[in-house]
């Protein structure tokens, strides 16, 4: 299965002192594994740029399609058996303690 | 071999052979058809069926088996009318009742389809009520409309509520699996919450016992299946001893009575038996191990004065030590007060007031009050008993508190 995984930001990160994984590593380890298929950082969100048409009119705004205390701040796209094997995966990133993780699997649309 | 059974033994040999099979019956054909609504219905289907043939027909040698193939057919009916994979109904004709029941002997590494089925239900990324819900109505075989009436939703919404657990199991990709190695250890605590949250959602002071048979019954395939974890046998001991009392904890006009104004002759002696025999199985100190043997002093206490108090306030020293919470310290403060004398028990409930840990707890102003009570300063016990009282959520506590107030100063 195919899961999007955002990589958020978080207000009450880990208070845990030990070291925190090395994100080198889990993209190493994830990318031999066939476990991630690729992913990156994002810019701010005062980079971000949001576009919508309406009546055929083009609206272009400055900043991120909502303004939330917790923003996305990067995204993985993993390939898992299941959800047991995506949380594995996510455990093991640093911003599981830094910020949060959502697994999005996704849509099983037909063709 | 059958035999001609009247309607009432015949509903009697169904309801007696739907415990072990429902269970059985959904779970394996969730892992052949992925189809979780389908395995509930035809599971359903196959008791119905058995209640109008059994009483003509007489109850069969095998019950289980026979339910089984009843179930099976009928999901091969239903597959075959919605025209799905070929492969699903090859897999589905293959299932032979006796096949479909393989019990798992220790040590052995075949996994029984109800494990997978337990652990599905209780996977910690579906919301905890969805957990209950489903546990209640997939492994348990109890009907939506009696989980809502007893769950205080309507049935509407706890239909609702099962189709989207359902759906989201397909939808996140939650597997249909026994985790293994460290994930298990990892997993099983939140199994045993889902089954203790299960029988004690029959313990609210204002609740009928709800679920509690359901989740001895639960705790006890559990203990089967998984006779090497004993935090298992633990809870089971925990939920038998608790379980033991129901007849008692109330007197006529249905107020709850505490443990030592209980008529323990009406204790239930099997249960009791049953839950020693489980706690002489557990082979560690975890929290529900505490629990159980702080359970099994009371359980086995001729008396209310003859209870073992030094064991109990150990326990819940040892249980404090081990999962700090405000329950535990008031109850630690009970222990000690009866242990060692009111004023030791009032030392350690000043010690929990102080960290902030009891800020909100009614109870503690009970607990304090009945060892002001036992120091002899009746007027002071009554006004704290009555403060309780005014503080706490349900009728039957309130009730139970003011007695007390009426009785040490009317």
């Amino acid at each position: 299965m195919k899961y999007m995984m955002f990589v958020c930001s978080d207000a009450k990160p880990d208070t845990d002192p030990t070291e925190l994984p090395d994100i080198h590593k889990w993209v190493a380890e994830n990318d031999s594994r066939g476990r991630r298929l690729t992913g990156d950082a994002l810019a701010p969100t005062s980079a971000a740029t949001t576009v919508r048409v309406r009546d055929g009119e083009l609206l272009v705004s400055e900043g991120p399609f909502a303004e939330t205390a917790e923003v996305i701040v990067g995204f993985d796209l993993l390939d898992c058996a299941d959800l047991d094997e995506a949380i594995e995966v996510a455990r093991t990133h640093p911003m599981a303690r830094e910020g949060r993780l959502e697994l999005r699997p996704f849509a099983d649309l037909p063709d | 071999m059958r035999t001609q059974a009247p309607a009432g033994a015949a509903a009697e040999a169904v309801a007696a052979a739907s415990v072990e099979a429902y269970p059985r019956i959904v779970a394996t054909l969730i892992r052949v058809t992925g189809d979780w609504a389908l395995a509930e219905d035809c599971a359903q289907e196959s008791l119905t069926v058995a209640l109008e043939r059994w009483p003509t027909d007489g109850v069969p040698a095998n019950p289980g088996g026979w339910l089984m193939t009843v179930a099976r057919n009928r999901a091969i009916d239903v597959l075959r009318r919605a025209t799905v994979e070929r492969r699903k109904l090859h897999d589905l004709a293959l299932l032979t009742p006796d096949e479909a029941q393989p019990e798992p002997e220790a040590g052995q590494d075949v996994v029984d389809d109800r494990l997978r089925l337990i652990f599905t239900c209780c996977h910690p990324a579906l919301a905890i009520e969805a957990r209950v819900a489903l546990t209640l109505r997939t492994v348990c075989g109890v009907p939506t409309a009696d989980i809502a009436r007893l769950l205080l939703v309507s049935e509407s919404t706890m239909t609702r509520r099962l189709t989207r657990a359902r759906t989201r199991i397909a939808q996140a990709g939650i597997p249909y699996r026994v985790p293994s190695g460290p994930a298990l250890t990892e997993r099983l605590p939140g199994v045993l919450a889902v089954l203790y949250l299960l029988f004690t959602r029959g313990y609210v002071a204002d609740g009928e016992p709800a679920f509690a048979a359901e989740a001895v019954r639960l705790a006890r395939l559990l203990e089967r299946l998984m006779p090497d974890q004993s935090e298992v046998a633990a809870l089971l001991a925990l939920c038998l001893f608790q379980h033991s009392r129901r007849d008692a904890r109330r007197d006529a006009a249905g107020n709850l009575l505490t443990l030592e104004r209980q008529d323990r002759d009406r204790w239930d002696r099997d249960a009791i038996a049953e839950g020693l025999a489980a706690l002489d199985r557990v082979r560690h100190d975890g929290s529900y191990a505490w629990q159980a043997r702080i359970a099994a002093c009371h359980a086995t206490a001729a008396s209310a004065v003859e209870t073992d108090w030094p064991t109990i306030a150990r326990a819940y020293d040892a249980l404090a030590d081990l999962r700090p919470s405000p329950v535990i310290e008031l109850n630690r403060a009970v222990a000690h007060g009866y242990a060692y004398g009111p004023a030791a028990g009032l030392v350690v409930l000043e010690a929990a007031r102080a960290g902030g840990g009891l800020d909100g707890y009614p109870l503690a102003l009970a607990v304090q009050a009945d060892l002001v009570a036992r120091q002899g300063d009746r007027r002071r016990a009554a006004g704290l008993f009555r403060e309780a009282a005014a503080a706490v959520g349900s009728t039957a506590e309130r009730r139970a508190l003011l007695d007390r107030a009426d009785e040490l100063a009317p």
